[in-house]
């Protein structure tokens, strides 16, 4: 394959990940619509779809702690990207996967990326899953992203999911699903903070249908000016099993944030918690440091950076 | 290094301040105790600008601070520790320390300052200063981000406050050894004996004024053999 990496895609990896790591493990660069760079390992196999735009990719039984990265990014205004990757992960390996979208639109047309990941786990595998969303550009062109990742663990496996989109994204619509098969667990972290007139929403869907699975989403957001924010979850409890659900948001300005929590318990043995608390940043957290010295707009920032981190 | 001239505050009618005039000198450890709604803690943010006066001016190594903001004063050298500690979710302990030093402190100088005021360093630093830390915990931490400022006047609103007497044996044996750990002036609301006893004054507030300045023996003589008089001591610890 060609080698078409210049100093803008370097910075939106970077922004993503970062681009000399990316190049330790197996790893799929996707620019503009297309595969630009790869890597396969002994363990990782990465094969282009026949049938629809995207990868498969295959990690063997027993793999340990190794990286693969699977970036994207978009340069060209006015383009719409829709991959689907599907990740197929070996019993008992153990493996961190990097992914994530950056978005360069200097232009007015709009740019779009709507990846589908899914990920099927045997059984005892685990998977560490990362995955940042970010724009930039001084054009008035949308940068838009649609990112809908699906999980199925199979028994014994588990799935940490860290997901932030902190900057430039003018629309996403995030949806996150996970189907638990008996002692799994998944854990959702995610982070995102919109301004402007930015939207986001972020659906979770959990069905925990085997004996001790267990679930913990979290979700940390900031919304400023006049952006908008919905965070629904929905957790379905079908056998003896733990769910936690907490949104905590940070609202500013005229910003909008909705939160729904739903969680159907369809067992007795099932028990599901969830959380959810909105508002402005507590008048005494500025307060406490502006006594160590920091203005005002100086302490809104350290407290958002830390609640974002 | 501190005066207050003619400090006024009142609200829905009631006088919480009535014309307060106080002189604090360099490096004096001074206990500012008095009965419930004397006005102790909203005198102690007035002088950190927390709180705004109606009157009366404040001066602070000379300089008329009166009208300089929170996060002003603070750089003037004025630190405050809150009765209540604020929690954060997100920030970590030494996030916290690296911002009240206001420089990129390693975590081995975070660990020195946390040993200091008696917690195991290692256990706390990378911490969340959120609702998992016990009142004690908070405390200490609340007492670590002041000290690591080295401010020029410290003030501490009643340190005691909401902490079981376990943890407070424990804290007064840090405030014991508060000259070493805070340089400066030190200004304490407290109505504990120990701490009381280790100040160079005790002034005692009642109904919004300052009723007397003592010297501890004597303002402890007067006051534990009848501590219905004016304020109650707690000689328990």
């Amino acid at each position: 394959m060609e080698e078409l990496i210049n100093k803008v895609d370097e910075n939106l990896l970077n922004e993503i990940t970062n681009y000399e790591e990316i190049k330790k493990g197996a790893y799929n660069i996707r620019k503009n619509g297309q595969g630009i760079e790869r890597k396969v390992t002994e363990n990782v196999n990465i094969i282009t779809k026949q049938d629809k735009p995207g990868i498969n990719i295959y990690v063997k039984e027993n793999t340990k702690f190794e990286f693969i990265h699977i970036p994207v990014i978009i340069t060209e205004s006015g383009l719409t990207d829709l991959v689907y990757n599907d990740f197929y992960i070996g019993k008992n390996a153990n493996v961190i996967i990097v992914a994530g979208c950056g978005i360069h639109n200097d232009h007015h047309k709009k740019s779009q990326h709507d990846g589908i990941h899914r990920f099927f786990l045997e059984e005892g595998a685990k998977v560490k899953y990362i995955e940042k969303h970010y724009g930039e550009g001084v054009g008035d062109g949308k940068k838009i992203l649609n990112p809908v990742t699906e999980v199925y663990l199979k028994k014994g496996s588990s799935m940490e999911m860290e997901s932030s989109q902190i900057k430039g994204v003018d629309s996403t619509i995030r949806e996150t699903k996970g189907v638990l098969e008996e002692d799994t667990n998944f854990v959702v972290s995610e982070k995102i903070m919109t301004n402007g007139i930015q939207t986001a929403k972020t659906i979770f869907d959990v069905q925990l249908n085997g004996d001790n699975s267990s679930t913990h989403v979290t979700s940390r957001s900031v919304a400023t000016d006049e952006s908008k924010q919905y965070f629904i979850s929905k957790i379905y409890g079908n056998k003896k099993c733990f769910a936690h659900s907490e949104c905590d948001a940070i609202i500013k300005d005229k910003a909008i944030v909705t939160a729904t929590p739903e969680i159907t318990a369809n067992n007795v043995e099932a028990n599901l918690i969830h959380e959810a608390a909105i508002g402005k940043i507590a008048g005494e957290q500025i307060i406490k440091l502006m006594t160590l010295g920091l203005t005002e707009k100086q302490a809104e920032d350290e407290i958002i950076n830390g609640f974002l981190r | 290094m501190l005066k207050l001239e003619n400090i006024c505050f009142e609200r829905d009618n009631k006088k919480i301040l009535d014309n307060i005039n106080l002189n604090i000198d360099t490096d004096k450890f001074i206990a500012i105790t008095g009965p419930n709604g004397s006005g102790k803690s909203t005198l102690v943010k007035i002088i950190m600008g927390i709180e705004k006066q109606d009157s009366g001016k404040i001066l602070f190594e000379g300089k008329d601070i009166t009208n300089l903001s929170i996060d002003e004063r603070a750089n003037l050298g004025i630190g405050f520790a809150f009765q209540q500690p604020i929690k954060f979710k997100g920030l970590t302990v030494h996030d916290l320390l690296k911002i009240a030093s206001k420089r990129n402190i390693t975590k081995k100088e975070s660990c020195d300052i946390l040993s200091k005021v008696g917690l195991c360093a290692n256990e706390y630093v990378d911490r969340e200063i959120n609702g998992s830390l016990s009142g004690g915990e908070l405390k200490r931490i609340e007492i670590a981000t002041v000290a690591v400022r080295e401010t020029k006047l410290t003030i501490f609103d009643e340190p005691e406050a909401g902490i079981d007497l376990w943890s407070f044996n424990n804290l007064i044996e840090i405030f014991e050894d508060m000259r070493n750990l805070i340089k400066g002036t030190t200004l304490i609301i407290s109505h504990q004996e120990k701490i009381l006893r280790i100040a160079d004054e005790v002034i005692l507030m009642k109904s919004g004024k300052i009723a007397k300045i003592e010297k501890p023996e004597e303002f402890l003589k007067n006051n534990i053999e009848d501590n219905t008089k004016c304020c109650k001591i707690n000689k328990k610890n």
